[in-house]
């Protein structure tokens, strides 16, 4: 039951208008909320395709975090994947048989986004007055500083194999094991508490300033607004959205190792918001789940795609080459994604005008 | 005292490959204040010229005597003017029609191009490391106890020779003076009759050539290259840029040997496996504390 409530508020959260909200609209929301929460209760889907869910789910909720930073308040951040490895190491070091210490996953979900948000506060203080381009670099040296830290400090971390054997999460005394059903319903649910988390935030005063300095910094500073205190905060919760990503990562892979978070997964998580629209939540929402579709579905089955549509083609290795495609493409022709708030989308096309004259 | 000399050599030839690539970033960043991501892997590219060119020569050893500068002459301007050619067409492809959207958007569209152009490389030489002939005699000159190759010898006398060269160009020719006002004051630019279509893709074609050359020299240097060489480097030579401060020339040699320098000893000091985290917490603390770079100017940004 507590699913379909969640599941509903996902889906309402995530497309509906705040005020005026169709009656049609809620029943096919909350059917959608239904068929996603209760279905696999009720053995829809395979164990196969839930892994694949959950999995997408996971991207779904780092790129909505990375939506917080560079969708809302404008602040590229090039190298995510540093918060992320940082909520999965925290998992890793405080569930596993690495020090013994066994905490249970729920707390350690907090943990890891109050340990990756600190570590958002520690590097965006000194950083977050830089112009936008040096700080996108400085995020991306952060971005190569973290994993190789984990892959040096082989006493705590294990090096460059990583923590193995990780605790599997457990609720009411049962064990999640190793069926993507628990994590699938979990990261649903985890996703229903960031899509609600990341609307509220942007319709509140928070929100609005960040998008007043993601449109005009020092317009927005001579309105009153402590710019350096709002972009920590944009900083600090998208990167805790990246440490709960990494808690719900490594208990799923019960695994984790410097590799799984070089710069090609912060690169992948912000083309899941370049594709679908930066600063729109269901544009996200939908980037994301492509992305994960065509990386974790289309690719591995090109082969077999191609054979069958007669094309000599075979694209199990183009992953860089998509997610370059990507950036590039909708940068050059349709920079505010392919479903962009009506907002943004003024806002892109108007300065393209107002600079071009 | 011995081992700090031979790191100290080592440092500088490697510093040497970092400036001739820093050159590039620092020129186009002085022009049209882009990072351009993909110089990175322009550089790669211009090692898999190179060696394209060395094949085609005949050329997969050690080469002697005056047959060393033909081929190695032949090579370099061949590397140089394909990634030229390179250069200019990512900016006419992928970053003019962005010159007037901000800063993020075509900073985001480089990347893109790099991820692109690492995963064109990648089809075209494999995803392992490629071997690369040894075409230096490997003859080691004793300087006051300490061993230099005539390799490294070349890449220092390269990259200083370029640097004065770009120097030259930039200030005492009618191009460079073009480069200089577009950097400046594009619309007035426009106005004093500077094609500035031109010179943006003339300072795209002479960066990547530039970087072309550090491609043929880090292949010559290392015997071997991959695909995602241009990564790393980049990153580091777009620190050096950084840290002797961007657009200035001078500051990117000088940035670009630190860089070395200090990868070596890091490498020596600590270990290998702690160099970048060295180098890209020097870029960190550099751009915090120094944005300006040692020899940049302070500017506030343009609004």
């Amino acid at each position: 039951m507590i699913f379909v409530y969640i599941g509903s508020t996902i889906l309402v959260a995530a497309f509906g208008q705040r005020i005026h909200v169709p009656v049609a609209r809620i029943a096919v929301y909350v059917g959608l909320a239904l068929l996603l929460s209760v279905g696999p209760v009720l053995g829809l889907g395979s164990d196969a395709t839930l892994n694949t869910l959950a999995d997408a789910g996971i991207f779904v909720l780092l790129a909505l975090g990375l939506n917080i930073v560079v969708g809302f308040a404008g602040l590229l951040d090039l190298g995510y994947a540093a918060f992320f490895a940082i909520g999965a190491y925290t998992y890793a070091m405080l569930a596993s048989p690495q020090f013994g210490v066994h905490l249970p996953f729920w707390v350690l979900l907090f943990v890891g986004a109050a340990l990756a948000g600190a570590f958002g506060i520690i590097l965006g203080s000194p950083t977050l007055r830089l112009r936008g381009d040096y700080l996108a670099i400085v995020t991306l040296g952060f971005g190569e500083i973290v994993p190789q830290v984990f892959q040096n400090l082989t006493r705590f971390t294990g090096g460059p194999n990583g923590i193995a054997a990780l605790d599997f999460p457990s609720l009411f005394g049962r064990s999640f094991g190793t069926a993507a059903f628990p994590y699938y319903e979990v990261t649903l649910g985890l996703i229903g508490v960031a899509l609600v988390t990341a609307r509220n935030l942007r319709s509140s005063r928070i929100g609005r300033a960040w998008m007043a300095i993601r449109e005009d910094e020092l317009a927005a500073r001579h309105l009153g607004i402590n710019t350096t205190r709002m972009k920590l905060a944009a900083f600090a919760i998208g990167a805790a959205f990246a440490g709960v990503g990494g808690v719900v990562y490594a208990a799923k892979l019960s695994l984790v190792s410097p590799d799984l978070f070089q710069f090609q997964v912060s690169i992948l998580v912000l083309s899941m918001l370049v594709l679908g629209g930066m600063g729109n939540i269901a544009g996200v929402v939908i980037g994301s789940l492509v992305l994960t579709l065509v990386n974790q579905v289309i690719l591995p089955q090109s082969n077999v795609l191609a054979q069958a549509a007669h094309l000599p083609v075979n694209l199990s290795n183009a992953h860089f080459f998509i997610y370059g495609g990507i950036l590039v493409a909708i940068m050059l022709f349709r920079p505010e994604g392919l479903l962009p708030s009506a907002q943004r989308q003024a806002e892109l096309h108007e300065s393209v005008q107002a600079d071009g004259v | 005292m011995h081992e700090f000399f031979a790191q100290l050599v080592n440092g500088i030839a490697l510093g040497g490959i970092y400036a001739l690539i820093a050159l590039g970033y620092t020129m186009v960043y002085g022009i049209i204040e882009l990072i351009n991501f993909a110089h990175g892997d322009v550089y790669t590219l211009g090692s898999f010229f190179s060696l394209t060119i060395l094949g085609a020569l005949g050329v997969s050893g050690e080469v002697r005597g005056p047959l060393l500068i033909v081929d190695v002459g032949v090579t370099i301007i061949g590397a140089a003017m394909l990634c030229g050619i390179v250069g200019i067409l990512i900016e006419r492809l992928a970053y003019r029609r962005l010159r007037f959207a901000g800063r993020l958007a075509p900073l985001i569209t480089a990347i893109g191009v790099s991820f692109i152009l690492e995963n064109v490389m990648q089809v075209w030489r494999g995803p392992s490391p490629v071997a690369f002939p040894a075409v230096f005699p490997t003859h080691i000159y004793n300087v006051g106890g300490v061993g230099i190759s005539l390799l490294q010898l070349a890449v220092v006398t390269l990259a200083i020779g370029t640097m004065l060269l770009l120097e030259f160009f930039v200030h005492h020719t009618r191009f460079g003076q073009a480069m200089r006002a577009t950097a400046q004051d594009r619309e007035a630019a426009t106005l004093m009759g500077i094609d500035i279509n031109r010179t943006i893709a003339l300072t795209f074609f002479v960066g990547s050539a530039l970087a072309g050359l550090a491609g043929f020299v880090s292949g010559a240097y290392y015997q071997s290259t991959w695909f995602f060489n241009g990564f790393g480097a980049g990153l580091k030579a777009f620190t050096a840029a950084v840290l002797g401060g961007i657009g200035n020339l001078a500051g990117a040699m000088l940035g670009g040997f630190l860089i070395g320098i200090i990868e070596s000893f890091a490498t020596w000091k600590l270990g290998g496996q702690w160099s970048n985290v060295t180098v890209f917490t020097i870029l960190v603390l550099t751009l915090v504390f120094r944005p300006a770079g040692l020899l940049g100017e302070v500017t506030p940004e343009k609004v």
